[in-house]
């Protein structure tokens, strides 16, 4: 789908991007990954021209991209990037809307597309459409960054660590839907990131940088098994240590930082610490620190508009399942899956939260076990 | 003493009437025709930023001017009367404008342009549909800076026989009377307050619910 044939990038004499030749298969999901500043970002915007190889040709779908020009280029192949991708200025829909307006697409057409793709990923279409960006958490932001990607159904898509500013739980999703979208649309995705976790819950291939180069381009199975070299070893070498220690209670695997509030806190308040922190849900807890309940930005929403609340108690709350935190690793995940949860809150004896286990914390604790047994065989 | 003010307000109500309006009129197109020169200036500036440095240099060295000097120079050009009025306004009209599009336009974040550009937007469609959008809440300040500083300076117009409220407050410097001066003073201030509000009120109507101020979710 994109062929890299010797690209060579330099900034003022310095070179970036060595040498670079590389194949990205059509229809799947390849993660660029790598320390920053290794060349990541350069590599992905030589691909929609955003940035001009210095050397060497890059093919998309068989075509030398300078053949075509930039801005019709750009029109076909999504472009999703960190934070802020949407336009302030403009509402839900206008921003899905960009680019099939670029297009020039009948409003009927357009419209029909918008409304199709919130419904894909559950948000409902006559409540969203025309909120501005500022009314959305940051998690709902990015998954209309990512919509609005898709609002023309290119057949490529780039993405530059779109979620990186997200909390751990938003961005599970996020990553769950995405991959969702890429297998059942059958498009193919570069995606950019630093972290390895998401590189190998999302990649049918990673291509590991250093220095402009690439170092390991393999399957994620290949890449963690199969090291290529020392670089590549360390690189994943943080989940080794990881895998160090016992992983078999949920108080090992859990995720500490918690984003809590308590009955009392002001409506707005806890509106902005959601914004701040880029969460969907605050966990209410009582003086103790024990678990109230849950609320989520939906149950906010429900209520804004229609009643005046002042304080964060008086919203409805749902429940979430609670887990020991000395309970087994094993039980958590049993029940994050077989429930489908987003997430399980973890608690001590007196009941108080202490942390939160969701899919992320599975990823790490399996990686670790992988590892773990590679060590052994050595 | 107040109803001796009553009586000379009464008596000169008529010429406050026609000052009021022509402090207006020399107001307004001052500045509209400040804003059809420095937005489009302004713009063009933010792409040639070499230029931009200079063009703003003089433009500030413009503002210190003394408006005596700039009418000085001007009547052997143009004479007495509204037109040599309403250039010279227009000149202290630009640069709050110019310098507000040009700041306004520049501080766009650079994710916003690379956003825009990445989809596929040309460089015409990026300004107007994320530049200028996303700069309008300064340069509307800039307008609303400059209108109120132009309704000040409009009262000198009346010594190069520009009318307006300065023709009342001259009127009454003349003669050494106090109400009359207030006449002609108390309404500019007041026009000046007015519509630094009206321009407020707009903008919160055509600046997107998106781009004002955070608070509400
Ligand atoms: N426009 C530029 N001018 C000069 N140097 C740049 C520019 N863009 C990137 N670089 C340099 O190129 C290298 C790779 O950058 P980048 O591709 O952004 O890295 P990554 O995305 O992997 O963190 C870095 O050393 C960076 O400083
Ligand atoms: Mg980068």
């Amino acid at each position: 789908m994109v062929t890299f044939d010797n690209v060579t990038k330099s900034f003022s004499g310095h070179t970036v991007i060595s040498d670079l030749s590389l194949e990205i298969p059509r229809g799947q999901f390849t993660v660029l990954i790598g320390p920053s500043g290794c060349g990541k970002t350069t590599s992905l915007k030589m691909i929609n021209r955003l940035i001009e190889p210095s050397k060497g040709s890059i093919f998309v779908d068989g075509q030398n991209i300078t053949k075509v020009s930039p801005v019709d280029l750009r029109r076909q192949i999504g472009y999703v990037i960190q934070q802020i991708g949407l336009f302030p200025n403009m509402t839900i829909e206008q921003n899905i809307e960009v680019v099939p307006r670029l297009l020039k697409w009948p409003k009927e057409k357009r419209h029909q597309r918008t409304r199709e793709l919130l419904e894909m990923v559950g948000m409902d279409p006559k409540e969203y459409l025309g909120r501005y960006p500022s009314e959305l958490s940051g998690g709902q932001q990015q998954r209309i960054g990512v919509l609005r990607a898709l609002a023309v159904a290119p057949p490529l898509i780039l993405m530059d660590e779109p979620f990186g500013a997200l909390d751990p739980i938003t961005r599970e999703s996020l990553q769950d839907e995405v991959k969702k979208l890429q297998t059942s649309l059958g498009i193919t995705v570069v995606f950019v990131t630093h972290d390895i976790d998401e590189a190998v819950k999302l990649a049918d291939r990673i291509i590991l940088m250093k220095d402009g180069e690439i170092v390991q381009n393999a399957p994620p199975e290949t890449l963690l098994a199969h090291p290529a070299n020392d670089y590549v070893r360390e690189f994943i070498g943080k989940k080794r240590m990881k895998a160090n220690y016992d992983v078999d209670l949920v108080r090992e695997i859990m995720n500490p930082r918690v984003v809590t509030t308590t009955r009392d806190k002001g409506f707005a308040e806890s509106i902005n610490l959601m914004r701040k922190r880029n969460v969907d849900s605050l966990v209410v807890l009582d003086k103790e620190g024990r678990l109230e309940g849950v609320v989520t930005v939906e149950n906010l929403r429900a209520v804004a508009g229609k009643q005046h609340i002042a304080q964060i108690g008086e919203v409805e709350m749902k429940s979430v399942p609670t887990i020991s935190m000395n309970a087994q690793a094993r039980e958590a995940f049993d029940t994050l899956i077989t429930e489908k949860l987003p997430f399980l809150l973890v608690v001590d004896s007196k009941d108080r939260v202490k942390g939160l286990v969701s899919k992320t914390s599975l990823v790490k604790a399996l990686a670790g076990v992988v590892w773990r047994d590679d060590e052994d065989d050595e | 003493m107040m109803n001796k003010s009553i009586a000379i307000l009464q008596k000169n109500w008529p010429l406050l009437q026609t000052a009021f309006l022509e402090h207006i009129q020399i107001s307004f197109f001052s500045v509209v025709i400040g804003i059809i020169i420095s937005v489009p200036l302004g713009i063009l500036l933010t792409r040639l930023p070499r230029l931009a440095k200079r063009v703003m240099a003089v433009m500030g060295i413009l503002q210190t001017v003394p408006s005596m000097v700039m009418f000085g120079l001007l009547l052997p050009v143009t004479g007495i009367g509204k037109p040599t009025a309403v250039i010279v306004l227009t000149v202290y009209s630009i640069l709050p404008i110019l310098r507000n599009t040009y700041t306004g336009i520049t501080e766009v974040s650079p994710g916003y342009i690379e956003a825009a550009t990445g989809m596929g937007m040309n460089s015409l469609q990026t300004l107007f549909r994320v530049e200028l959008p996303l700069a309008l809440p300064v340069i509307v300040t800039g307008i609303r800076l400059s209108s109120v500083y132009i309704i000040s300076w409009a009262t000198v117009a009346a010594i190069i026989g520009g009318g307006g409220l300065g023709d009342v407050i001259y009127t009454g410097l003349d003669r050494y009377n106090h109400t009359v001066v207030l006449m002609g003073a108390i309404p500019a201030s007041l026009l000046a307050i007015a519509t630094s509000f009206v321009i407020g009120r707009l903008a919160r109507l055509a600046i997107p619910r998106g781009l004002r101020r955070e608070g509400n979710a």
